[in-house]
């Protein structure tokens, strides 16, 4: 591993909103292929250092690097076409376009202005895969929320991206689309590396391989499922205080 | 709704093109002029459509626009004794440089601020158009003769003051951008569009460079609308500067919104409807409320009080929505 570039790399990274240090000096590094969570609070700053690293947000100082070239003031789509991809915390499809319309979208940018039967296999196989084929032509509003969430998930992978940013995605879904999504990511993480939020500790302790835990903007631990579980500041800080999101 | 274009989209796209072709053979003279006119503005609204139904951006200048086309045609003609083909030509050239030169700034804003650098812009264009009187001869406006208004191909010498000619002309030019806008829309690119019109940050994390996209949506907006300009000063024979005002910007929107916003059909049906719209008004209030003192006005306010209470989304997009799922 040690001699192997991270995916992506993060040094002394911050960001201020007014007087808060949202993100607050982040080092941080992500193998490829890895599962990693990030958990903390609410208000850790989890979700914008995920922002800072696909681009919606820039940062007041400090580095992004993806892949070994420095990333920090790329815009947000520059940063997309060089395979970073972020699912929304808040359901961002589009509602007044089908299903297919909403993959297509996130599909045809790879394919050029034509390649229609290319795109259209491209677009069923991400809407196979998280089990939407038989709601393609439906309008994305008239999904229930699991469903749009789904979607979500099949925006991402159908723009084939070699790191994948899923921001609280089981969120609102019931226990048998948990279960479903684990399974879906696991596969997913066979092409890309995963990089999650999530408060459900049952689905971080299953997924992760390794999790960062974040508090006041800060990493206040890094380590195995079972070092986390076992380390006491982050009992303090998060699971002990009763706040199981 | 699919990306590709179905069998029954372009047959009633054809019949309506089939449709429009025949009725110059039955419509009375009068009617016949109107046609004529209402195909030419029906390409400026299909022009204006394409940025405000289908991108979402409500531009209050586009005036600007179809005056690139009415003067770049217009002037070249008056003043160089330019033949129709290249003066044609050279409106639809200035309404590209201009709305590739206009669309880089005010793309800088969105929403309402948007809407007020447009309005600026057109009030810009349309005092540079009095400042040029001596070019442009302002509101009087210039007049191009017979003489200058003929279509020259090898021997052939086609008159755009014959009526005939003029309705084929102004067809010809309605439906060539009726099926460039419908396949525009179908495309990828038209999906790229609707998605900034819903969400732009959405689009932009799916790396879409949505700048990009709208100032391509800008510029083909801004050439669809100067190419009904040029027609315009070339079939009818006239340019002056009341078609840079303001007033001439928002015709165009209310066209859209009566027809239905973002459908392809929307903008021909608007410009029909509020034309006879304006038209009868007058008729009926000088018929039968003479010395009442009212303005047709009032009667298209009532008329779009109504469109709103029970079309709110335009003619074809509340039809769309509740019975033809598949209308472009």
């Amino acid at each position: 591993m040690a001699a192997v570039t991270p995916l992506l790399v993060t040094r002394g990274l911050s960001r201020q909103f007014g007087g808060l240090k949202a993100v607050d000096a982040v080092d941080f590094e992500l193998q490829q292929g890895e599962i990693r969570a990030i958990i903390g609070p609410n208000g850790a700053g989890k979700t914008t250092f995920v922002s800072l690293v696909c681009g919606r947000v820039l940062p007041s100082s400090g580095r992004v690097e993806f892949d070994g070239a420095d990333i920090s003031r790329l815009p947000p789509h520059r940063r997309t076409r060089l395979g970073i991809a972020y699912t929304f915390q808040i359901t961002s499809v589009f509602l007044n376009l089908s299903a297919y319309d909403n993959v297509a979208l996130a599909a045809q940018r790879r394919h050029g202005a034509s390649g229609s039967a290319g795109l259209d296999a491209d677009v069923r196989a991400a809407l196979a895969r998280v089990g939407l084929s038989d709601r393609s032509e439906e309008l994305a509003r008239n999904l229930s929320y699991g469903h749009q969430r789904l979607l979500e998930i099949a925006m991402g992978l159908a723009l084939k991206p070699r790191l994948l940013i899923l921001d609280e995605p089981t969120q609102g879904l019931s226990d048998g689309e948990i279960a479903n999504f684990v399974a879906l990511v696991r596969e997913i993480a066979a092409e890309a590396t995963v990089l999650l939020i999530e408060h459900n500790m049952h689905v971080v302790m299953e997924l992760a391989q390794k999790i960062t835990v974040m508090n006041f903007g800060r990493i206040l631990a890094e380590g195995t499922p079972a070092d986390i579980r076992a380390n006491t500041a982050v009992q303090d800080a998060y699971l002990g205080t009763g706040s199981d999101g | 709704m699919r990306g590709a274009i179905s069998v029954r989209i372009v047959l009633l796209h054809v019949a309506v093109v089939a449709v429009l072709f025949l009725l110059q053979f039955v419509l009375p003279t009068y009617h016949h002029g109107v046609m004529a006119r209402v195909m030419v503005l029906a390409v400026f609204a299909m022009g204006y459509n394409l940025l405000f139904g289908y991108t979402g951006l409500l531009s209050l200048g586009h005036a600007m626009f179809f005056c690139a086309g009415l003067y770049g045609a217009g002037l070249t003609v008056y003043h160089l004794d330019w033949a129709v083909a290249p003066a044609f030509l050279a409106g639809l050239a200035s309404g590209l440089a201009l709305s590739v030169g206009v669309g880089v700034l005010v793309l800088r804003t969105t929403g309402p601020a948007f809407l007020i650098v447009t309005l600026m812009f057109g009030q810009i264009f349309y005092l540079l158009t009095l400042y040029f009187a001596e070019y442009t001869r302002g509101d009087d406006g210039i007049v191009l003769s017979q003489a200058m208004r003929r279509l020259q191909f090898g021997d052939t010498v086609i008159d755009l003051t014959n009526p005939a000619n003029r309705y084929m002309a102004a067809w010809i030019l309605f439906s060539v951008v009726l099926f460039i806008t419908l396949a525009l829309v179908r495309a990828p690119f038209g999906r790229v569009l609707i998605a900034i019109r819903e969400n732009e940050e959405r689009t932009r994390m799916l790396g879409y460079d949505t700048f990009v996209s709208k100032l391509a949506a800008m510029v083909a907006s801004g050439v669809i609308c100067a190419a009904a300009g040029a027609a315009y000063a070339l079939l009818f024979g006239y340019a002056g500067a009341s078609f840079a005002e303001v007033h001439f910007s928002i015709l165009p929107l209310l066209w859209v919104l009566v027809g239905g916003a973002a459908t392809v059909l929307g903008p021909i049906l608007g410009t029909l409807l509020m034309f006879y719209l304006v038209d009868y008004s007058n008729d009926i209030l000088n018929a039968y409320f003479q010395g009442w003192n009212l303005s047709y006005l009032g009667v298209v306010g009532v008329a779009l009080v109504l469109l709103i209470l029970f079309f709110p989304k335009g003619l074809l997009g509340s039809v769309r929505e509740r019975w033809v799922k598949w209308l472009p």
